[in-house]
């Protein structure tokens, strides 16, 4: 445990740059350097911390604890596990990627680079925080920065899409905190730790009734209900189908550089949620629930597969694609929830199909960033167009291009060697077992996925050039500077996952003991 | 010491009669710097007062013998925070009047008088001295919105003084009804606080003397169905009004609600707190409703005040100590985020566009003309949505765990109302500062220049009201210290036996 508050300061860092960036109104050349700049330093931050990070351990490292509000039971309680880490380096990955993608956007240069760090201190915040007050508080922060972020700069219905993604979310948020709030009154406590741990004693049913006591409902289906209401507040987040409305739109109106933040880190919110809060708090429920929730998870990957198909609008396209892939997670975290009674090594099993469930949320952050940042450098060269049919036979006259846009699509398809593959591949290997049914059925969302990313290829890259795009520019040297890095993790990643394993499997094994009772 | 609050106040007003008539600036100095003196005395008291669990009397001396009144000024926790609300609300309007020409003294003199017959009110723990005060403030406001205010001034002003008037004799019948019965029970007149807390009215007497008092007070709180004054009154109110009105005086109908009927009568609060949590779910979800529905900005507001005011009374109906802490925070909370929404909207927008309709509005590109009245707006919509970090958070936090505790359905409508309150908030944003129109104001360039920038004592309120909101939101214990302690004296144990100890 190292004396200096890291973390804390890791979530400081961008929201004092956000103060600095806004009062840089007319100087935007500097308001964007400044920004970049402090993103870098999160970076440096993360790898730092990356580094020093004991990776034997599952515990929680860099931890940090405080007495708040004593009278309610809020603590300033904050720490990283594998989990935690991995999604802060996710953060510190994306942001400086997407603010170089806007590069060019002067519009409000200083609101849009504030903006920027502040999603990224609600997300900092949001992975390390430990105590449910300040870790509603970055969540909710998240949100103002998101929607002005898509009500400002984003495309001609911007103005529905952010209210919708605010209101939705906000209805999500609210569930969750009315059963924070019963939980509390219940337990006298918001810390995660100490729910998972009465959690695990079996404890919180008898707590709940005991305090809530309406004469009408059981023990059990008072918790439920209570489990529902914080069910409702991550699944809008993930999303699950079908509270995932909001999504299209959201992605496709906000300009790339935003989407790549919204798809490449604000989305792995829920599934972090999923994971550090709802499943170790509410494990019974979860297991009361679980065919009805697998049925959930395997409709939000094989739905979202074919709506991304009938899509005819590349970013659409993508979006669907991005619920898909989350949907992977919630597979692999429900069917690690369950019981495993006749399954062979049911801890392998699990561990198995969690880590797939971290590496994925890792790895799509990454691939999806980048396949939304290849759009917007197609709509900067045809000028706002982005349709599948818009294009054709490009790769022609931007081979590069087409190269680099082609490995991302592989990757997203899950082709073996490109990160995609490890995640989605630990995922099936451990939930075939644990809850073969769903195992299967998800293989069709693979399918159509590869039905549609082929088709895509197809459409805007192969076939006969369309005269219009004749004279498009290749990628410049510095685009090129751009992509590359995401690229190359991608192949790394691919081929040498443990990179990422190493650090993060303990803290999987202890995740399979804690739900394992 | 705290007594001082009072008496400054009213020396104020005295000053600003002496003043030369047509001398705005001088009127001006004179009020804000009092304004300044009562919240340094408020908050030097309050540092003084050693422990707030106790109630800390300032000043008891004889005053109708005959009727058992006294001159009886005390102070506890409660006191305390809004008597810090009423010195930090004050200033703030007086900094957002700062642009008042048209007969400015008059104008401040009665917004001191208001401001003292406040702090009277908060500070009073004799029930006959506690009615003076809040008797005394319905004139000033009467006066404020009429001379001073604008859409339909007269009409405002007058249903908010009738209504005032209505809810207060209410009151008084049942303080009188009170009198009386104390009077048989204790064996000699009495109109202490603390004495006829100790009395134990007849469960049959409490029945009606209970919601009697209570609505009484609870007009003025906008208790709904009785919220109807509010609206209008607050539209038609000058800006500083306004901002006293919804920030204060709406509280002090709360305060009377909770120090008044609730603490006399605990078995009457409990036989009624079932309907008054009902009404207050309604007031929160019917006027978060309305607010989405308004095509004037103002009116926005003014209902949106109802809607949080139905929070402090869901609070209070809970019976429990969280719920009612919630409730207290909530007052304070409330009054430093209506007085900066009426800030906004009033002096900001209004003063400047001289129009309130969202039509209008949503053609003038008001984010690019007036960057700091956006931002600010923002703040203050996000503060009132109950986004954490922000002080409204907190009391919502309190008060929906306490109604999870007795009233579980009103939980989950209130937090539809949260919701409700949100959508009408982004639709106000949107409206006003970010509308969607591809050609903006780029086309009445003339109205460019006419828009005058945000000024100095604008932007000095706003902050101060930002500051405040965010620093009791991120350490709520700097008054839950005060709240929490005054909820364990013994004035209250009576009523919290009823709720259920939390």
């Amino acid at each position: 445990m190292s004396s200096f508050p890291w973390l804390t300061a890791l979530t400081l860092i961008p929201l004092l740059g956000g103060v600095v960036v806004i009062g840089l109104g007319e100087q935007k050349a500097l308001a964007r350097k400044l920004t970049l700049a402090t993103s870098l330093l999160s970076l440096a931050v993360t790898l730092f911390l990356w580094g020093s990070f004991n990776a034997a351990s599952g515990d929680l490292q860099f931890a940090e604890q405080h007495d708040w509000v004593k009278s309610l039971g809020i603590q300033y309680r904050l720490g990283v596990d594998g989990l935690g880490l991995l999604m802060l380096l996710l953060t510190a990955i994306v942001t400086p990627l997407s603010l170089m993608a806007a590069w060019r956007n002067d519009d409000r240069a200083h609101i849009y680079g504030a903006l920027v760090l502040w999603l990224q201190a609600g997300l900092f915040g949001t992975f390390t925080a430990l105590n449910f007050f300040h870790w509603f508080l970055f969540w909710e922060l998240g949100l103002i920065p998101a929607f002005f972020l898509i009500k400002l700069w984003g495309g001609p219905n911007r103005g529905p899409a952010a209210t919708q993604f605010f209101i939705y979310t906000m209805v999500g948020s609210v569930a969750l905190l009315l059963s924070f709030l019963a939980l509390n009154l219940a337990t006298g406590s918001f810390d995660f730790i100490d729910l998972a741990a009465m959690a695990k004693r079996g404890e919180i049913t008898t707590k709940l009734g005991d305090a809530l006591g309406w004469k009408m409902l059981s023990y059990p289906t008072l918790v439920l209900i209570i489990f529902g209401g914080a069910f409702l507040g991550f699944a809008v987040k993930v999303p699950v189908f079908p509270f995932h409305t909001w999504l299209p739109s959201a992605y496709s109106e906000a300009p790339s550089p935003v989407t790549m933040l919204l798809t490449g880190v604000m989305s792995k919110m829920g599934v972090y949620g999923f994971l550090r809060i709802l499943l170790p708090i509410f494990p019974e429920q979860v297991r009361m629930v679980l065919t009805p929730l697998l049925w959930l998870a395997v409709l939000t990957i094989v739905l979202s597969a074919c709506a991304a198909f009938a899509q005819r609008d590349l970013k659409r396209m993508l979006a669907y694609s991005s619920i898909n892939h989350l949907g992977y997670c919630l597979l692999a975290m429900f069917a690690a929830a369950s019981v495993a009674t006749g399954v062979n090594a049911p801890e392998l099993q699990k561990a198995a199909a969690l880590n797939g469930v971290l590496l994925q949320m890792f790895n799509h952050g990454l691939t999806a960033s980048a396949l939304f940042l290849f759009v917007g450098l197609l709509e900067k060269r045809s000028g706002g167009l982005r349709g599948l049919d818009d294009f054709g036979g490009i790769r022609k006259v931007v081979p590069v291009f087409t190269g680099l846009m082609g490995i991302a699509l592989f990757s997203s398809l899950g082709l073996p060697g490109l990160n995609g593959f490890v995640g989605e591949f630990l995922i099936f290997k451990g939930v075939f077992p644990l809850a073969s049914w769903a195992a299967a059925i998800s293989t069709i969302g693979i399918l159509v996925t590869a039905i549609f990313l082929l088709t895509l290829i197809q459409r805007v890259f192969c076939g006969p050039l369309n005269a219009k795009w004749a004279k498009i520019p290749e990628l410049t040297p510095t685009e090129l500077l751009l992509v590359l890095p995401g690229i190359v993790l991608m192949f790394v990643l691919g081929l040498y996952p443990q990179l990422v394993l190493g650090v993060i499997d303990a803290t999987v094994v202890k995740m399979v003991q804690q739900l394992n009772f | 010491m705290l007594a001082w609050t009072i008496y400054i106040s009213f020396a104020g007003v005295l000053v600003l009669m002496l003043l030369p008539r047509d001398d705005a600036r001088a009127a001006r100095k004179v009020a804000l710097l009092t304004a300044i003196a009562g919240f340094a005395v408020a908050l030097i008291g309050a540092m003084q007062q050693g422990n707030p669990g106790e109630i800390a009397t300032i000043t008891k001396c004889s005053w109708i013998p005959a009727l058992g009144a006294n001159y009886h000024l005390a102070a506890d926790g409660i006191s305390l925070t809004l008597v810090v609300l009423t010195g930090l609300a004050a200033i703030a309007g007086i900094l957002f009047s700062w642009n008042i020409e048209k007969r400015a003294k008059e104008f401040f003199a009665f917004y001191l008088a208001l401001i003292g017959g406040v702090y009277g009110v908060f500070l009073s723990f004799d029930l006959l001295l506690l009615f003076v005060f809040y008797e005394l403030t319905i004139i000033p406001k009467y006066f404020l919105i009429a001379r001073w205010g604008s859409t339909r001034k007269e009409y405002g002003a007058m249903k908010l003084a009738l209504y005032s008037f209505v809810g207060s004799h209410l009151v008084l019948i049942g303080l009188i009804a009170v009198w009386v019965v104390a009077k048989g029970q204790l064996g000699h007149a009495s109109l202490d606080l603390m004495e006829l807390s100790k009395v134990a009215f007849p469960i049959g007497f409490q029945k009606w003397a209970f919601p009697l008092v209570f609505v009484g007070f609870g007009i003025l709180a906008g208790l709904w169905p009785f919220h109807t004054w509010a609206p209008t009154g607050h539209v038609a109110a000058p800006t500083a009004g306004s901002m006293l009105l919804a920030g204060v005086v709406m509280k002090l109908g709360a305060y009377g609600c909770l120090r008044v009927a609730m603490v006399l009568f605990p078995e009457g609060a409990a036989m009624w707190s079932t309907t008054i949590a009902t009404l207050a779910v309604i007031g929160i979800v019917y006027g978060a409703g309305v607010a989405l529905v308004q095509k004037d900005f103002k009116f926005v507001i003014g209902y949106s005040s109802v809607s949080h005011m139905g929070f402090v009374l869901l609070g209070l109906a809970t019976l429990n100590t969280v719920g009612l802490s919630g409730a207290v925070l909530q007052m304070f909370s409330h009054g430093i985020i209506a007085g900066l929404l009426f800030a906004v909207v009033g002096r900001m927008v209004y003063d400047r566009t001289h129009t309130r309709d969202f039509n209008d509005l949503e053609t003038m590109g008001l984010s690019k003309l007036l960057p700091f009245a956006s931002a600010t707006f923002v703040i203050a919509g996000v503060a009132s949505m109950g986004l954490p970090g922000f002080s409204g958070f907190v009391a919502e936090l309190q008060v929906l765990m306490g109604a999870w505790k007795a009233f579980p359905t009103a939980a989950v409508l209130a937090g539809v109302g949260i919701v409700v309150g949100v959508a009408y908030t982004l639709r106000a944003v949107q409206k006003a500062f970010y509308a969607d129109g591809e050609e903006t104001s780029r086309t009445e360039g003339t109205d460019d220049h006419a828009m005058e920038p945000i000024t100095v004592p604008e932007r000095v309120g706003a902050v101060m009201l930002i500051a405040t909101s965010l620093v009791i939101g991120l350490c709520p214990s700097l008054l839950l210290d005060w709240i929490e302690p005054c909820l364990r004296s013994e004035l209250f144990q009576r009523l919290l036996a009823k709720g259920g100890a939390l």
